[in-house]
């Protein structure tokens, strides 16, 4: 695809999930803003240095850094805070936190996996374990990364629920009153939850995908608007700052591949 | 001490935490000498890495206590997934934040602390020991869980310094939670090794003040270990040994490859371990 304010300039996929997760973070202000996985790590430095300046970012380990560049070598990390995975705990429980966490099943209420796939107690797949997510569901907002969109990621029900979705927020009554699952962003759309009962909603196609491809590669029936958007592209800023400043290596082309 | 010091003051049936996260810091001459001894039925309280791997492998845990398992380059753990999938032991899931509460709890000696996490997730189907009680302060009253203190026999850390009384510091950029697993577990049962034991007085020159959070009140018993959480990285000693982690994995594949493994890096003694990771190294 060619970028209109760019001529001749072709835009990637990872290109294009890259704003989607950048977008994720706009209106969040000064929050600890924490993109797992490489593309979300892009997207989310992208966001920063562009329309969220305020977003405070983790090295991925133990401190807060202001580099823009999302691979920093230890020596180079322009250090804000000291922030030990202990301190984690200070800005999910205080509600200063907006995580994008990968999903191994993700389904129609938002609802996340990452425990174990089939029957729990004998599982026939065990993955990390519920890690920290029913933690981070219950008290900050939360956007899932899905690099690899098919039927046996998006289900109709989770195997096991490790992250809640608004189903679940909605039957705990005011305990889930902070509960936020803001979008689903995937190699194929982006998604939300701007419906009624709170049901996933196709939000916009990246350039090169149609809502046929999305629906079949969904386990469950979406929401799907009239005329749905394309994903948008990035700006020119927004292009040059990936290329040149954020990801030079191009890791993003790695992690979703161009189509 | 010597490992093996330590490991005579363990018992089957235990409930042991173990330092560390993930493949990082990991007390792993412990964990090696536990895999070769007599004991079995061991609890295993871990942010969970190639330590309850290895002792899964081994054939020493009776229950997992954990919120994940990984091994960071490597992200799931092998020879702990194929424990969970045939069934060769139990499971109690926290979520990592309640992992935190069950060991302040502990430490600070009251039966359980509360949270709102866990609420709407199957954790609390998944782990019994997870209940939820109406707070006794606040209008309306909130439903809560209450995160049961952990109930531990013993706990195991690896540092990067400790003088031979216990007080203990580390100089990569985290703690993790070693800390509080040596206050949470009872008096007796609770053993650092250590890169170097150094005299006290050289204790505040081989760390900042801020690095040295292990007392001699949290520790009964240390153990000089050089190179002790090898595979694992630590940081700023050594960095992960990422072959062999990876020869490790491999030893996952079957019976036969982890026998192999186990025969190069398990059962031999620990010095003759340090041995050949030099050589390999050189």
């Amino acid at each position: 695809m060619s970028d209109p304010d760019v001529p001749g300039v072709h835009v990637t996929r990872a290109e294009v999930c890259c704003v989607a997760i950048a977008e994720c973070f706009r209106g969040d202000g000064e929050i600890l803003a924490n993109p797992i996985g490489t593309i979300p790590m892009i997207g989310g430095r992208l966001a920063r240095a562009s329309f969220e300046p305020d977003l405070c970012m983790t090295d991925g380990e133990a401190t807060l850094i202001a580099n823009d560049r999302a691979e920093v070598a230890p020596g180079d990390r322009v250090i804000e805070y000291w922030n030990p995975y202990r301190s984690m705990f200070d800005w999910v429980w205080s509600g200063r936190r907006h995580v994008i966490m990968g999903a191994t099943q993700v389904d129609r209420y938002g609802n996340q996996n990452l425990a174990a796939i089939g029957e729990y107690d004998r599982p026939r797949v065990q993955l990390l374990g519920f890690r920290g997510a029913p933690g981070n569901t219950i008290n900050d907002p939360t956007s899932y990364w899905v690099p690899n969109h098919g039927p046996k990621v998006f289900v109709p029900a989770v195997d096991t629920v490790c992250g809640i979705g608004w189903d679940k927020a909605a039957a705990l009554g005011p305990a889930g009153r902070f509960v936020a699952v803001r979008r689903v962003v995937s190699n194929l759309g982006v998604f939300d939850f701007d419906t009624p009962d709170r049901s996933m909603r196709l939000r916009s196609v990246h350039p090169g995908v149609t809502v046929d491809e999305v629906v079949a590669a969904t386990g469950f029936d979406l929401a799907i608007p009239d005329g749905v958007p394309e994903s948008r592209l990035p700006t020119p800023e927004e292009l040059e700052l990936i290329r040149e400043v954020i990801d030079p290596e191009s890791a993003r082309e790695r992690e979703v591949p161009d189509t | 001490m010597t490992e093996e010091d330590v490991v005579a003051r363990l018992r089957s049936g235990m409930t042991i935490a173990i330092g560390g996260w993930a493949s990082r810091r990991k007390p792993m001459s412990l964990v090696r000498a536990i895999a070769r001894s007599d004991l079995a039925d061991l609890t295993i309280v871990t942010h969970g890495g190639p330590d309850l791997g290895l002792l899964c492998a081994a054939g020493k845990v009776r229950r997992a206590v954990y919120a994940f398992v990984s091994l960071d380059s490597v992200p799931l753990e092998p020879h702990f997934r194929a424990a969970r999938q045939s069934g060769a032991i139990e499971d109690e899931p926290y979520d990592e934040g309640q992992f935190h509460l069950a060991l302040q709890a502990a430490a600070w000696r009251v039966p359980f602390l509360p949270t709102r996490v866990g609420l709407g997730s199957d954790l609390l189907a998944r782990n019994p020991r997870l209940t939820t009680f109406t707070a006794p302060v606040g209008d309306p009253p909130e439903e809560l869980v209450a995160v049961p203190a952990f109930e531990l026999d013993a706990a195991l850390c690896h540092l990067n310094r400790a003088d031979e009384r216990g007080n203990a510091a580390y100089l990569g950029p985290d703690l993790y939670w070693d800390d509080l697993m040596l206050q949470a577990a009872p008096t007796g049962g609770r053993f650092v090794s250590a890169e170097r034991i150094v005299a006290t007085s050289d204790l505040a020159a081989e760390a900042n003040l801020q690095q040295l959070r292990i007392s001699r009140m949290m520790v009964d018993g240390v153990v000089e270990a050089p190179g002790g959480a090898h595979f694992t990285l630590c940081d700023p000693d050594y960095p992960r040994d990422e072959a062999v982690q990876r020869a490790y994995v491999a030893a996952a594949r079957s019976p036969e490859a982890w026998a192999e493994f186990r025969a190069e890096w398990v059962d031999i003694p620990e010095a003759e371990y340090q041995r050949k990771v030099r050589e390999a190294a050189a």
